[in-house]
């Protein structure tokens, strides 16, 4: 059974003025699944006009009163409110009904941030789905989303969250070792997939070591990792500084092959300490390489 | 004969020896602004030689400035003129001379020593060269010996440049909602400090590439009342180093004048980061830093460009702390020479009288601008 609601004024200004005669009816149904095929009985006798308005279209439709209006799974595809007139013999009978999502998810929106995040974080990656049909309308019945982490050590991670309102989400742990992990989130058939960097953090246990070159020292660091023993991607800048006599010498290396290697003046009795961003290293004092 | 003819003759006659005067002997002016090489008289103090001398670089005529020189023997015009305009595209290339100072340090009969003080006008602000002239007499005519700085010859080579380059690609304008995205480049606040200056408010601190990408970064910072109202709000113009590599570390300073703090309720940081194409090279050392806080504070140094690129633009860029780590103040100074390979080149860095006392340690980066790597 149709919800009937008089909407005289709406219908009135499209129309023109009319009398409220019950000379054409119609038989609406409560709800409508996007995407199906589905008819609008209607009684009386003549022919009359058949409008309805949704969120995005408008369809028009000349009826024989007394039959059936037809309409084909793809007239009515975007979910929501819809409001019906069925005009004839100068009256109008109107009413609402809504299109409801296809309930099997046919696509995920898929966002998943940090594409870039450290090693070993807790609950760093953050995975936010959103359920889509296959018309693109938001699926907002609870369903279950599955999220599973794989990169290239370790077990996989996974995760399940029912979607609020057509969204899930998650967060779930970086992995210990650095590389491209693959983030999956899957809905019914629906599989979308990212790619996150996971990369090292910061150095860890930064040392460096300096031998004669001539006039001047070559410093140079030890391969410089993170705390869990993932190198640091080259171009990361190294301090390099030499201390002398309340004179400074400072450089900024950036690492190539793990290993940032400089010059420096020499200088007996100088001290050269190395950092890189908030991380100290050690501290080596020059007397001459002996 | 009319007294009309009679009266063309005669203008015509005095037109006619005044050419011929001005011809046989000119005016000064007159030839300075026919073309001529000298405006000035004959140089007959040491004062003289020298601001004939400036006279000449002023209006471009190195020409005659490098004919003027007493030791023009020494070095060619070319090397003159590399010494006294700059070369490689920097800064003093595109500066124009502003004003001079001359100060006479010591004058006997024959010879003299002064003080040439010159400050040139550039797009990033003035800055100023000194040299020590030497002037000798011959004759009645003074002569400057330009105290050159010739450029070290480096030897020829091959520097193989093999350091990292990072490029970015974008999610493309077709892409729907939800597809990932490259992301902007982790970097956070690492100090923040306000001072109260006689001009402003003075924000400073320091800002870190915390990320494995390089950054171009900005930081604004907005002064709010104690109520919540907003003051001003300002970002770090030039007091910063815009593209950092991962894990540098960048001051800045941002100036609020003719605010007190006292008015300040809190204020809110803003550091904002983009993914950019940069390049490790060149690797600038920064040599020699020596810091002090006597009259006239600064930090002095020298900057030497470790790779084979000549670098055409440098900003110095100087964080000075307290004796307990905190920040005091953030200066900066735009070199005006090219940096060429292996090649030292002064800097200077001017700390506030106020301040230098309360200075304990200094930490300096170099943010560089090269032709090359621009095109």
């Amino acid at each position: 059974m149709g919800v009937r609601v008089g909407l005289p004024s709406l219908f009135a200004l499209l129309l023109g003025p009319v009398a409220l005669a019950q000379s054409g009816n119609m038989n609406l149904p409560a709800t409508v699944t996007a995407g199906s095929a589905f008819s609008i009985p209607t009684s009386g006798s003549g022919s009359g006009v058949l409008y309805i308005v949704g969120p995005d279209q408008v369809i028009r439709r000349s009826v024989q009163l007394g039959t059936a209006v037809e309409l084909s799974a793809s007239d009515l595809s975007d979910a929501g409110h819809y409001v019906a007139a069925l005009a004839a013999n100068g009256t109008v009978d109107s009413g609402q009904f809504d299109v409801l999502p296809a309930a099997k998810a046919e696509n995920l929106n898929f966002i998943a941030v940090p594409s870039r995040v450290p090693v070993g974080q807790h609950n760093g990656i953050n995975g936010t789905a959103y359920v889509f049909d296959t018309y693109r309308n938001l699926i907002t019945t609870p369903m279950p989303v599955s999220f599973a982490l794989s990169g290239i050590s370790g077990a996989p991670q996974s995760r399940t969250a029912i979607t609020r309102n057509g969204v899930a989400w998650t967060s779930i742990d970086s992995a210990s070792k650095q590389g491209a992990a693959k983030f999956v989130a899957q809905a019914g058939d629906a599989t979308t997939t990212r790619i996150i960097q996971e990369v090292p953090g910061d150095p860890c246990g930064l040392t460096i070591s300096a031998r004669p070159d001539g006039k001047r020292i070559s410093v140079e660091t030890a391969p410089v990792r993170d705390c869990s023993g993932n190198p640091i991607p080259d171009g990361t800048i190294v301090t390099i500084t030499e201390t002398y006599k309340g004179s400074l010498s400072t450089v900024d290396v950036p690492l190539k092959k793990d290993i940032a290697q400089v010059d420096m003046p020499a200088y007996n009795g100088a001290t050269i300490s190395v950092a890189s961003g908030v991380v100290a290293g050690n501290e080596i004092h020059w007397n001459g390489g002996h | 004969m009319s007294k009309g003819i009679l009266l063309s003759l005669v203008i015509f006659g005095a037109t006619a020896a005044l050419i011929v005067i001005g011809t046989i002997s000119p005016v000064p002016a007159a030839v300075y602004y026919a073309g001529g090489r000298s405006l000035g008289h004959t140089p007959s103090t040491p004062q003289s030689a020298v601001d004939n001398l400036v006279s000449q670089i002023r209006r471009h005529d190195l020409q005659a400035a490098y004919d003027s020189l007493g030791n023009r023997a020494e070095f060619t015009e070319p090397e003159f003129v590399r010494d006294l305009m700059g070369s490689a595209l920097s800064l003093r290339t595109f500066a124009t001379l502003d004003t001079f100072d001359v100060q006479p340090l010591h004058e006997t009969a024959d010879d003299a020593e002064m003080m040439l003080k010159i400050t040139w006008s550039s797009v990033v602000g003035p800055f100023e060269s000194r040299r020590d002239l030497h002037l000798v007499r011959n004759g009645d005519r003074w002569a400057v010996n330009w105290p050159i700085e010739k450029t070290p010859q480096v030897p020829p080579q091959v520097i193989p440049v093999n350091y990292l380059r990072w490029d970015v690609i974008y999610r493309g304008p077709g892409d729907d909602f939800g597809t990932q995205d490259v992301e902007a480049p982790h970097v956070r606040i690492v100090d923040m400090h306000p001072v109260n200056r006689a001009e402003g408010t003075v924000v400073m601190g320091e800002l870190l590439d915390d990320d494995v990408v390089p950054a171009f970064v900005s930081v604004r910072a907005t002064l709010l009342t104690k109520s919540g109202a907003i003051i001003a709000s300002e970002s770090s113009f030039d007091m910063i180093s815009h593209t950092l590599l991962p894990k540098q570390v960048t001051p800045f300073l941002i100036d609020f004048p003719n605010v007190d703090l006292s008015q300040v309720g809190s204020i809110r940081m803003e550091p904002v980061s983009v993914l950019v194409s940069a390049s490790a090279d060149p690797v600038v050392e920064i040599l020699n830093q020596q810091y002090n806080s006597g009259p006239g504070a600064s930090l002095t140094g020298q900057l030497s460009n470790q790779s084979g690129q000549t670098v055409n633009i440098a900003h110095v860029l100087s964080t000075f702390y307290d004796k307990d780590g905190q920040v005091v103040w953030v200066a900066g100074q735009y070199v005006d020479r090219a940096l060429l390979p292996q090649t030292p080149v002064d800097f200077h860095v001017s700390v506030p009288a106020d301040l230098a006392k309360k200075i304990s340690s200094e930490r300096t980066i170099v943010s560089t601008y090269s032709a090359e790597s621009a095109s």
